[in-house]
C-alpha cells in the first residue's frame, strides 16, 4: 500500500504517512506509541480515525498538526516534510491547518464573533473590517448569526463547538484536525455538527482527519481508519 | 498610508479584553500597582523635599560669592574663619561688597510654654544686604538697636504662636539662650530637616547671645560682585590667592555643597532610596503575581492561539501590552494620590515637598520597568504552553 501512494502524484494528498513511527520516554522507559503507520488523505475527503483509548490517534493528530516533532519515517503534510522541519516551518503550516477540540477552546474573553476573527485574523492583506467580514460570514455558515455578541459562557455546548468550526475555517485551512468533536454533545447535536462541519469542508474542498469514538457519525466519513496499539488496520477500506 | 497600515494590521484588543474579562481582578491588580507607586512617590517626595529645604536659605542669600571655612561640613555643622579673609578679598576689583555672617544653633524659650529648642540663628550687619527678599532691608533696620531679632514664621509650631502675638499687636518677648530678646519682624524662610525654625538678628546681639564665638571668626561671608563678572572666574582667583584656611565657593556649588552632605554623609538620603527602592520591589511582586496568575489562567487559550498557528512572539506582545496597560492605569491612581499626600505634608511639616518633573517622569518609568520586567519573567511560564497538551 505504501508503494500504491508512492506512485501517485504527492501533490494530490492533503497528508501523506509513511513508516511513521513516534516513541515517548527514553531509555528503559522508552515506549512505542506508533508502529509503523502508514497513510494517506486525499484532498477533499473526511476521514474518520477509530481505536481504544491509548492507541496513539491524539499523538498522530498532533503529529499531523505539526504540534509535536516527528522522530521516525515519513510524515509530508500540505508538502511539507514534517520529519526535521524547523519550528518556523512547523508554524507556518499550522497557519493552513484548522484545529477543533474535544473542548471548544474558546478563548473566554471575546464573544463568538471575535473568536472566530482570531482565526480570520491570521489571513494576511486584509484589513481589520475585511477580516470581520470573513468572521461574520464563518459565523452565519454556522448558523450563528444573531448570537455574535455573545461571550462563549452565553452559549449551549454545540453553539460553542459551532463557534470552534468556524474559527477553523476562517483562516481558509487546507486541512482540518478534529479531536472527538461530539464527544460533549447530545447524539443529535453531535450529529448536526459533524454534518455541518462536512458540508462546509466539502465547499471549501478542505480534507478532514476526525478522531472519534462516536459510532453515530460513521456514515458520513469518505474512509474510516482503525487504529489499534499504534497500528492502523485496513487503511484502504473503502465505506462506500 | 500610517492610517492604511493601522487598519491592515489593527487585531482584536486581546491583552485590553484579558485584562478587563475580570473587573474585580483588574482593579487589585491596579491598587497593588498604584500603591507601590504612592510609596516611591513619597519616599522620593521626602527625600528631594530633605535636599530642597536643605537649602531654602542658601537659595535666598544675596550673594555671587559665598566663603566658608574649609572644616565646614553642612549648615549644621559649620567652622568660623578669620572675617579678614572677606575684607582681602575687596582687594579685588570685580568685587562689590561683601558682608559677614555667623551662624550657629541656639536654645530659643516657646513664650507659651516657656520650653526650649534649638533653632538657628544668622547674624549680620544690618546695614549689608543678606537676603534677596525686597523688603528685608526695611525690616533689617530694626535690628540695629541691641536684643531685637526676626522670627521665621515659617518655623515649626513648637516654638509658639509667634506669627499670631506679633500680628496682633502684642509684644512678643522670650528668651535665645538665656538671653531677652524682643521680636522686632517676621520673615519667610522655611525649615529644614536640619533646622526647625530660623531666627535672624544682627552681629551685634548675636555675640551677646553667644558670647563663646571668637573673636572676629565668622560662619559665612557673602560677596556680592560687580555685574558683569564671571562668579566662577573670580572663585578660582580667590581660592588661588587666599591661604587655604577659607574655601570660595559660587553660590551655586555652595547649594551644592549642602545638599551633597544630605545626599553623601547622611543616613538621610539612603533611607529614603532604599525605602523607594522598597516600594518598587513591593510593585514588582505585585505586578508579577498579577500577570504571571493571569498568564496561567490562559495557558489553554495560548496554546490554542499557538496550535491556529500564532507565534510565541505575538503572545509576547500580548503579555507586554498587558504590563503596559497595567503599567498606565496604576501610574494615574498613584499620582493623583501623591499630589492629595504631598499637600498634606507640606501643610503638616511644612516642607516644600512637590511634585516635579524629574519625580513625575522617574516614577512613570520606574513603574513601566516594574510592569514590563515582571511581564518579562510571566513570559517564561508562556513556554509552557504546549499546545500539543490540549488535545
Amino acid at each position: 500500500m505504501p508503494k500504491a501512494i508512492n506512485k501517485k502524484d504527492k501533490n494530490s494528498k492533503t497528508v501523506s504517512i509513511n513508516n511513521l513511527s513516534h516513541y515517548y520516554g527514553i531509555d528503559e522507559n522508552k515506549k512505542q506509541v506508533l508502529n509503523n503507520v502508514n497513510f494517506f488523505i486525499e484532498k477533499g475527503e473526511l476521514v474518520l480515525l477509530k481505536g481504544p483509548s491509548g492507541c496513539g490517534k491524539t499523538t498522530l493528530l498532533t503529529l499531523i498538526g505539526a504540534l509535536r516533532t516527528c522522530q521516525s519515517g515519513d510524515l509530508t503534510v500540505l508538502n511539507n516534510q514534517l520529519n526535521g522541519a524547523s519550528r518556523k516551518t512547523r508554524q507556518k503550516l499550522r497557519r493552513n491547518i484548522g484545529m477543533i477540540f474535544q473542548g471548544h477552546n474558546l478563548l473566554r474573553c471575546l464573544t463568538a464573533e471575535q473568536n472566530v476573527q482570531m482565526g480570520a485574523d491570521l489571513i494576511t492583506n486584509l484589513t481589520y473590517l475585511q477580516r470581520r467580514e470573513v468572521a461574520r460570514k464563518w459565523l452565519s455558515a454556522v448558523g450563528l448569526e444573531d448570537h455574535h455578541k455573545k461571550l462563549p459562557n452565553g452559549l449551549s455546548g454545540g453553539q460553542k463547538q459551532r463557534v470552534a468550526i468556524a474559527r477553523a475555517l476562517s483562516a481558509n485551512p487546507k486541512l482540518l484536525l478534529a479531536d472527538e468533536p461530539t464527544s460533549a454533545l447530545d447524539s443529535v447535536t453531535g450529529r448536526e455538527i459533524v454534518s455541518l462541519l462536512r458540508k462546509l469542508a466539502k465547499e471549501q474542498n478542505c480534507s478532514v482527519l476526525m478522531v472519534t469514538h462516536d459510532p453515530r457519525i460513521s456514515d458520513m466519513a469518505d474512509r474510516i481508519l482503525n487504529m489499534e496499539d499504534g497500528k492502523i488496520f485496513n487503511a484502504l477500506s473503502e465505506l462506500r | 498610508m500610517i492610517n492604511f497600515s493601522f487598519i491592515k494590521f489593527r487585531k482584536i484588543p486581546l491583552a485590553w479584553l484579558l485584562l478587563t474579562r475580570q473587573p474585580l481582578r483588574l482593579i487589585v491588580a491596579i491598587a497593588g500597582i498604584s500603591f507601590a507607586g504612592i510609596l516611591m512617590f513619597m519616599q522620593l517626595g521626602f527625600r528631594d523635599g530633605l535636599f530642597d529645604t536643605s537649602v531654602t536659605i542658601h537659595k535666598l542669600l544675596d550673594a555671587d560669592l559665598v566663603l566658608i571655612s574649609p572644616r565646614s561640613k553642612s549648615s549644621i555643622s559649620m567652622s568660623g574663619f578669620p572675617k579678614r579673609r572677606l575684607i582681602q578679598t575687596l582687594a579685588l576689583e570685580d568685587v562689590e561688597k561683601t558682608a559677614p555672617v555667623n551662624l550657629t544653633y541656639l536654645l530659643w524659650r516657646n513664650p507659651e510654654n516657656l520650653k526650649t529648642r534649638s533653632i538657628l540663628t544668622l547674624g549680620f550687619n544690618p546695614s549689608d544686604s543678606l537676603l534677596l527678599d525686597d523688603g528685608f532691608s526695611r525690616k533689617a533696620d530694626k535690628l540695629k538697636n541691641p536684643g531685637r531679632v526676626l522670627f521665621d514664621k515659617l518655623s515649626r509650631p513648637e516654638f509658639g504662636p509667634i506669627e499670631d502675638w506679633f500680628l496682633s499687636e502684642k509684644k512678643v518677648e522670650t528668651e535665645v539662650a538665656g538671653i531677652r530678646v524682643l521680636v522686632e519682624g517676621l520673615v519667610e524662610l522655611g525649615p529644614s530637616f536640619g533646622a526647625d525654625g530660623n531666627l535672624i538678628t544682627s552681629r551685634e546681639t548675636y555675640l551677646r547671645l553667644f558670647p563663646a564665638n571668637p573673636k572676629g571668626s565668622i560662619e559665612i561671608g557673602l560677596v556680592k560682585l560687580r555685574s558683569g563678572s564671571n562668579p566662577i572666574l573670580v572663585s578660582e582667583i580667590l581660592n588661588k590667592s587666599l591661604p587655604n584656611d577659607v574655601r570660595v565657593l559660587t553660590k551655586d556649588q555652595f547649594i551644592e555643597f549642602e545638599k551633597n552632605y544630605w545626599k553623601n554623609s547622611t543616613a538621610i538620603g539612603f533611607i529614603f532610596s532604599l525605602g523607594a527602592l522598597m516600594g518598587f520591589v513591593v510593585g514588582c511582586v505585585v505586578v508579577y503575581q498579577i500577570l504571571y496568575s493571569d498568564v496561567t489562567d490562559h495557558l489553554p487559550e495560548y496554546a490554542t492561539l499557538l496550535a491556529m498557528g500564532y507565534r510565541l512572539k505575538t503572545l509576547f506582545f500580548v503579555v507586554a501590552r498587558e504590563g503596559f496597560l497595567l503599567a498606565l492605569f496604576g501610574y494615574l491612581p498613584a499620582y493623583f494620590s501623591g499630589q492629595i499626600l504631598y499637600s498634606i505634608v507640606r501643610n503638616s511639616t511644612k516642607l516644600p515637598i512637590v511634585m516635579d518633573a524629574n519625580k513625575t517622569i522617574l516614577i512613570f518609568i520606574l513603574i513601566l520597568v516594574m510592569c514590563m520586567g515582571s511581564a518579562g519573567i510571566a513570559m517564561r511560564k508562556l513556554v509552557d504552553a504546549d499546545p500539543a497538551e490540549i488535545f
